[in-house]
This record gives structure tokens, sequence and C-alpha cells, in this order.
């Protein structure tokens, strides 16, 4: 399916004096997944935080299929077909798991009932623990959750903020191949942001590589993995 | 038990008993221990009480120990959870043994005008705490002025009828919408903050409500507050003692009788509560109760997905204002006087505590909360000054038996399969 999915201009912002991003650029085309990498306090989850809104754009523009949702409120970006698996899962403790896929439906202003059963399909394992809060769950269901929750409001564009962050690598790579089933079946384009750069680049179709604010480097997965300086650049960067 | 372990166990206590003497001694030695007094002459005198402080040291050193060597051990082993799981079980029947007995009240013998008063009282606290339970309970923003939307229920109850001679069931409503509008205007300028800032301005707005009400005298009297505001009419049947044709006791040939009327005004708390009560339970299931728990679990969790935070909170803020301009209206009219001593911050703490010992979030424990709270204070008026020492140390209890309120679970609102109900002693405090 051609076409663009996602297209970032030129985007800067920050918190208060603190500039994150200095002018990042990057596209998603329809049915990609697309990773960014880079290391701690790079800016890759303000820039997943950014195209929903919060916080906003200083300058650059963020289209959305090619509509322009820069200045669009919050709430009403993740209405229109962008869904966000956020950084630490973020999941609601005290209530049921079904519970916290149902607000992912009902909070976007959608029926639940008819991407449940996917989800369910997707992750069996949060089918068995439906009634237990989500505080009980164990670190992967939890990020399981975290990503069937978004994929309850339907979404084009799916966000997805360092799945494996503190997971077995058995559990990462669950993860990881469950994110290629949805790309692969559904069609479903992702951006993905990780530190685990080798399992990313992996997955990935094309990725970009974030340092302090700016993309230093670009290119398809394996190009990316086979740069002598990948390594450099994700651990820090800036020799 | 081996015998060091005893002696170890022993010696800890003696320690912990005797920390315990020391704080009681820094209390009491300013409070208990130095007295000042008017002399004859006029002149302040010290007075020194070293006794009582020694006999209270004592008494303190005495009980800490006995806490720690017989209460202490089997404290959590068998009594919290006994006490956990027996009062989860227990409340499927309580419940409806509680409205069942709360409905036939005023008609069981032996129940006169002081227990039916109290009945009252204690319904409007219910009411107050099921109100305040959205905002601090459901929404969890945590709100320290809830008395001021008490206050404009009142007020806008109070005013409507002396300036435009408005009846109460007209009021009611209008009292209900300001005090939500009221509700969205404090809404606003809270919608950034969280936790503590969020407490004290909510604090500050309940002190701003009352103390304008004190001093716009032209309007509101302030400290002569508003007398003869008129008491409520059966549908426009008036209770009145002359019996004549247009009134409750003419119309349904009945002896005319004071007690018509607190009869009638428990059971319009009771409806009220009731109400209060079906909404709060009702709009739980409803998206946008689920906003208002997920609002308290992980704000930015809600905007990830998709949350208007601005209207869920507003509408929290909303809902639980206008429960309290229910009961502020109903206050007005059962008083017939009301004045802005009755919205202090102390009520506002009160309705707080019955919502947090209650278990926040717990409909069934907030009844039972309001019931202790208010009924017991009321047990022990023969105690005079004692009483608060006493409602303090039960409140110590509860909590210390109870952390997460007399009832902390939590049943979820949607459910495939079988109904389970996970008790809050089983996950760790907050993050669940």
């Amino acid at each position: 399916m051609p076409g663009t999915m996602l297209e970032v201009e030129g985007l800067a912002t920050g918190y208060g004096a603190v500039e994150a991003l200095k002018g990042v650029s990057l596209h998603v085309d329809k049915g990609e997944i697309v990773t960014l990498i880079g290391a701690n306090g790079a800016g890759k989850s303000t820039l997943l935080m950014s195209i929903c809104g919060d916080p906003r754009a200083r300058t650059g523009r963020i289209l959305l299929d090619g509509q322009d949702i820069t200045a669009k409120p919050t709430h009403e970006i993740m209405r229109s077909g962008v869904a966000q698996s956020p950084e630490g899962r973020r999941i609601f403790p005290r209530m049921s798991v079904l519970e916290n896929l149902i607000l992912g439906a009902q909070a976007a202003g959608q029926d639940p009932a008819p991407q449940l059963p996917k989800v369910f399909a997707l992750f069996p394992r949060l089918e068995e623990r439906q009634s237990q809060r989500g505080g009980t769950l164990s670190g992967g269901e939890q990020q399981m959750l975290a990503i069937g929750r978004a994929l309850m409001s339907r979404p084009r564009l799916l966000l997805l903020d360092e799945p494996s962050l503190g997971l077995a690598p058995l559990i990462s790579r669950q993860i990881f191949a469950a994110i290629r089933e949805l790309n692969e079946r559904e069609g479903l384009t992702v951006l993905l942001v990780e530190q685990n750069a080798n399992q990313a680049l992996r997955l990935a179709h094309r990725g970009y590589v974030l340092v302090t604010g700016r993309i230093t480097m670009s290119g398809s997965g394996a190009e990316l993995l086979a740069r002598p300086e990948i390594r450099d650049a994700y651990l820090g960067g800036g020799h | 038990m081996t015998a060091p372990g005893k002696a170890g166990r022993l010696g800890a206590a003696l320690l912990d008993a005797a920390k315990a003497m020391l704080v009681a001694f820094g209390l009491f030695v300013v409070m208990v221990g130095l007295r000042t007094d008017v002399s004859s002459s006029g002149a302040l005198l010290l007075r020194t009480r070293w006794m009582d402080v020694a006999l209270l040291c004592a008494a303190v050193f005495v009980l800490r120990l006995a806490m720690a060597l017989w209460v202490r051990p089997r404290l959590p082993a068998a009594g919290s959870a006994l006490l956990g799981t027996g009062l989860t079980r227990a409340g499927l029947l309580f419940g409806p043994a509680l409205l069942a007995v709360a409905l036939v009240l005023p008609f069981i013998p032996g129940i006169g005008r002081y227990e039916l008063d109290l009945g009252i009282l204690v319904l409007t606290y219910v009411m107050l705490g099921w109100g305040l339970n959205i905002v601090v309970g459901l929404a969890g923003l945590l709100d320290l002025g809830y008395v001021a939307f008490y206050a404009v229920g009142a007020y806008s109850y109070a005013l409507l009828a002396q300036y435009f001679g408005l009846s109460f069931w007209i009021c009611l409503p209008l009292a209900g919408i300001l005090a939500a509008f009221w509700g969205v205007l404090l809404g606003f300028p809270v919608l950034r903050l969280r936790g503590d800032y969020l407490a004290i301005v909510t604090l500050a707005f309940g002190e701003i409500i009352r103390i304008v009400l004190l001093n716009w005298v032209s309007l509101t009297g302030g400290p002569n507050g508003i007398s003869g505001i008129p008491r409520p009419t059966f549908f426009g049947l008036p209770f009145s003692m002359s019996g004549g044709p247009g009134t409750f006791a003419g119309f349904f040939g009945l002896e005319p009788s004071p007690s018509h009327r607190v009869i009638f005004l428990y059971y319009l708390i009771l409806g009220l509560a009731l109400l209060t009560n079906w909404v709060a339970i009702r709009i739980r299931r409803q998206p946008i109760g689920r906003a208002w728990e997920a609002l308290r679990e992980d704000e930015i969790a809600c905007r990830a997905l998709g949350i208007n935070i601005t209207n869920t909170k507003l509408t929290a803020f909303a809902l639980g204002a206008m429960f309290a301009g229910f009961a502020g209206a109903f206050f007005a009219t059962r008083q017939a006087f009301i004045s802005p001593e009755s919205f202090t911050f102390i009520e506002s703490a009160i309705i707080l505590a019955i919502v947090v010992l209650g278990g926040l979030g717990s409909q069934i424990g907030i009844a039972v909360a309001a019931i202790v709270m208010i009924g017991g204070f009321e047990l022990f008026r023969d105690l005079d000054e004692y009483r608060m020492l006493v409602f303090g140390a039960a409140m110590v209890v509860i909590m210390v038996a109870r952390p997460r309120g007399l009832v902390g679970s939590r049943a979820p609102s949607v459910l495939l399969g079988e109904r389970r109900r996970i008790d809050a002693s089983l996950v760790g405090e907050g993050r669940g």
C-alpha cells in the first residue's frame, strides 16, 4: 500500500528551557515498521509524545495520513487513528485486565466488542488473566496489556515506547514476534522506540538514529545494523 | 518459641515502649504539664502538673508494651485478614440489611425524635460522603474544600426562597445546578494540579466561599446567617399543626403531629442519599466513570489513550459538587437557619475522613464509616471533653487494623465469566 502514514518535518520541542528535539524530520510509510533508536535522553520518548501533542511542537509540522495534526488537542489526535503504548507501560494497576482493555477502546470513543477477541487472540495470556488486577500481572504480561490496550482503539498508526524495557530476553522476543505478526497480518503501521537496537533493527523495515535531539543516521534495518558506528551512536554518540 | 527469641522480643518491646513513652513525654510536658490560670488578682499564673504527666507517660509505656507483646503478634496473622474477608463477604448481605433497617427505622418501636434526628444527620453525611467519593474515591482528586459546595447549595436555597419565594422542590435542582457550576469554576484553575497542590487550592477555595458568605453582609446576612428558611412541604402540603384541609395531616386524615415532618425529612434525605448512591454506581460502569478511575490510576496513560482530561476532571468536580448542593439545600430546609459557621473546614475534614475510613471508592464502607463517625460522636457525648480523645483513638485503631479503610476491595465494573473480588490487602499500597 503506497503512501505516507506519518510525516514529521523539522519538529522542535522541549520542556521549559530544555530543548529536547532540535528539528527532527522523519516519515513512516503505510504498512511499515520504523524504529527509532538512541541512548537515554536522546529525545525518543519526547518525539513519540510530541506526535501525540504533549509536549506540543514549537516549530515544524506533523502530518498523519496527509492531515496536519500539529495543533490538534491530544485527545483528538488519539481519536484519529493513533495509539500509543507509553514508556513504562502505565497500565491501570487497580483496574482489571478487562477494564484496562475496554478503556483503551472507550477512551477513543470506540466500541470495545469487535476488537477484544483479536487482542485476546494475539495475547492469549490476557484472556486467562482478564479478571485479575493490572498491577498483579508480571512485567511481560503488563507489556502485553499495554500493547493490547493501545490496539483496542483500532489504530492506523501504533506508537510503541520501549516495549522490551525491563523484560527477560525470552519475553521481549515474544513481544517483538507479536509486533511482527500484527504488521504482517493486519498491515499495521508501527513506529517503535527502542534501546535494544539490535532486536529493533532486525524487526524494522527502516530505522532512524536519534542523538541528543537530532537524527544522525537513517536507513533500512539491515543497513543500519551493518554499520560499525551504530553501536557508538546508540550508546551515546558524540565522541 | 525458644527462650532467647522470647527474651529478644521482650527487650525489643521494652525499647519500643520506652521510645513511645519518650514521645508521649515530649508531647505531654507542654500540653499537660504546663497550664496557665488567671489568679484572683487577674495576673496570669503558671501552674505545673508533673504528676499528671508522669501518670500519662506511665500509661503510654504500659499500653505500648502490652500491645507489642500480646496484640501485635496476632493482629496481622489472624485479625486483619479475617476482618478483611469477613467484611467483604458480609458486605453482600450487609448492604441490603442496612438499607432495610434504614427504610423501616422511623417505625421501629423505641425510635424517638432524637434517634430520627440523628438518623437524618448520619444520612446527610452518608450522602456527602458518597458525593465526595465521586471526586476523591473515583477520580482521585483530593478535595479539601468540599464543604464549599454544601454551603453553595444551602445558601442557594435560602436566598432563592427568601428573595424570590421559590419552594423547596424548585430550589432543590437549582441548588444542585448552582453547586455544579461552582464545581466547574473550581475545576478550571486546578486542572493541572494533582495531589498535595490540588488539596491546598481546594482548601483555599472552601475558605474563600465561607469568608465571602461571612463578609457579604448585605446579601447573606454575614455572621448572623439567614433564618426563617421555609420548611419543605409534602408536594405542596405543608406540615402544619393546625391540621386544616390544606395540610399534610388534614389531607391524609391524620392526627397532626410534629413527628410527621421529621419522618418526612428522614425519608427525603434517605431518598437523596440513595439517589447519590445509585448515580455513583451506575456511572462507574459508564465510559465516563471508567475514565475517572483511569484518571485516578495514571493521568499520563489517560492522555495516551485519548481521554479528554479537562472534561473528565470537570465532570467529576461538577457531579460531586451537585450532590453536595442537594445536601446543602436539604440542610437549609431542615435547620431553617444557616450561617457560615456550619461550613467550616472541619466539615470538609469529617466528610473526607468518612470517605477515607470507609475505604476509598467503596459505597457500603462509606455508609458504615458515616454511622461510626457521626453516630459514634453522638454516642460519646457523655464523655464530654474526652470525646475527641476517644474519637481520635478510635480512628487510629481503625487505620492500624484496616489501612485501606473498612472496605478496601474494589469490584471490577465489567466481567466476562465468574465474579471475583481482589482484596486490597493482597496487593501493595498505591500501585495496586
